[in-house]
């Protein structure tokens, strides 16, 4: 099925989101927090007003990170 | 979206800033903001040694290749904490960094150093996860900075890290953490001097840094660290932040510049109560010292 391919991390896991979609939206439509998150295509940063489309594989990636202080 | 320098396509924006970034701009933008907190809080002099906390994540390794890119002598230092495929793969990692960048890794190893992994030593102390690595990760770079000659601890803690904390201090009213709780916390008392030179950047901006330089690092989250209070904490302030960009960085520098000094007593009175632990010789309050009585403990089991 054609889609916008999303892999999320912790845990890993892949759903696809019907494209053409803005970055910032696609991260709403997650229900995740924008400064929670990355989105990144082929190794480089996707800002927030790029429009994804069917077919393109996209990582958002957690930069939350925490334990001993 | 463009760079708010040069005007060319930006990959990031930086809304407490109301900046956007191009990747060459934006990688600019973080040295120039590590300077200006080294400057800051007189965190570093010219010609000292600096032993950087690498843990493998984006925070440490982004700032031991920023301070090597400033031309600091900047050596890292890991422990293998002995938490399964997370130490492995995040000790490896560290070592891919030192080696691409030819710098020098330090190493020590919980487990075939001491007789114990942090999972163990938690429930041996009867302490949660964290705390029981914090503590052996803090004794550790403690020593190792000593007994290698090194000037000053540089750790990887950003403006995520800090507010968080300092969220929990005070919501419990911690009136002795408010007090140690400095960009810079100076030797003396047994202490080599620790910094932070990642307080004016966010830990979004630190995991964008390190996919612009294509720096690898452990993206899971430590398993030991999972629903712990800071996680939550950190939730908590980018929700606030998501409707009111700034919060944090007004929150965290207001109090080191309008309420950090009414706390300073209180630490300072504890550090003078500090002498040698009877077995290892670092500075504790009691006869033997946290770290020499988890070891005591963890062999027991």
């Amino acid at each position: 099925m054609a889609a916008v391919k999303v892999t999320l991390r912790n845990p890993r896991r892949e759903v696809d989101i019907a494209g053409p979609i803005r970055v910032h939206a696609l991260v709403e439509r997650l229900d995740l927090n924008r400064e929670s998150v990355l989105v990144i295509r082929n190794d480089e940063l996707v800002p927030g007003d790029v429009e994804l489309v069917d077919d393109d594989e996209v990582e958002i990636r957690p930069v939350i990170s925490g334990g001993s202080t | 979206m463009k760079c708010t320098v040069c005007r060319g396509p930006a990959v990031i924006d930086v809304r407490r800033h109301n900046a956007n970034f191009c990747a060459e701009h934006f990688a600019k933008h973080c040295r120039e903001q590590v300077g200006r907190a080294i400057h800051q809080f007189d965190m570093v002099h010219p010609g000292e040694r600096v032993l950087v906390a690498v843990s493998g994540g984006k925070d440490s390794l982004a700032l031991w290749d920023i301070l090597l890119d400033l031309g600091y002598h900047a050596d890292g230092f890991y422990i293998g904490l002995g938490i399964g495929e997370y130490s492995d793969e995040s000790g490896s990692y560290a070592r891919a960094f030192a080696e691409r960048r030819g710098a020098t890794l330090v190493e020590a190893d919980l487990p075939g150093d001491f007789g114990f992994d942090v999972p163990t030593g938690s429930l041996a102390a009867r302490r949660a996860p964290c705390s029981a690595c914090g503590l052996s990760k803090r004794h550790l770079f403690d020593r190792a900075a000593i007994d290698g000659g090194y000037d000053v601890v540089a750790t990887g803690h950003n403006l995520d890290d800090e507010a968080a904390v300092l969220f929990g201090n005070v919501l419990r009213w911690s009136t002795d953490y408010l007090g140690r709780q400095h960009p810079v916390l100076p030797e003396g008392h047994g202490f080599p001097r620790k910094v932070k030179p990642l307080v004016r950047l966010g830990e979004r901006e630190m995991a964008a840094y390190c996919v612009i330089r294509g720096i690898d690092y452990i993206v899971e989250e430590c398993p030991m660290a999972a629903g712990n209070r800071h996680l939550g904490y950190k939730e908590v302030l980018n929700e606030v932040e998501a409707q009111s960009p700034g919060t944090k960085n007004a929150f965290y520098f207001g109090f080191l510049e309008r309420a950090s000094h009414l706390f300073t007593p209180e630490a300072e009175a504890e550090q003078l109560e500090l002498r040698p632990c009877e077995r290892c010789g670092a500075p504790t309050p009691n006869d033997v010292c946290a770290f020499c009585m988890l070891v005591e403990r963890a062999a027991r089991r």
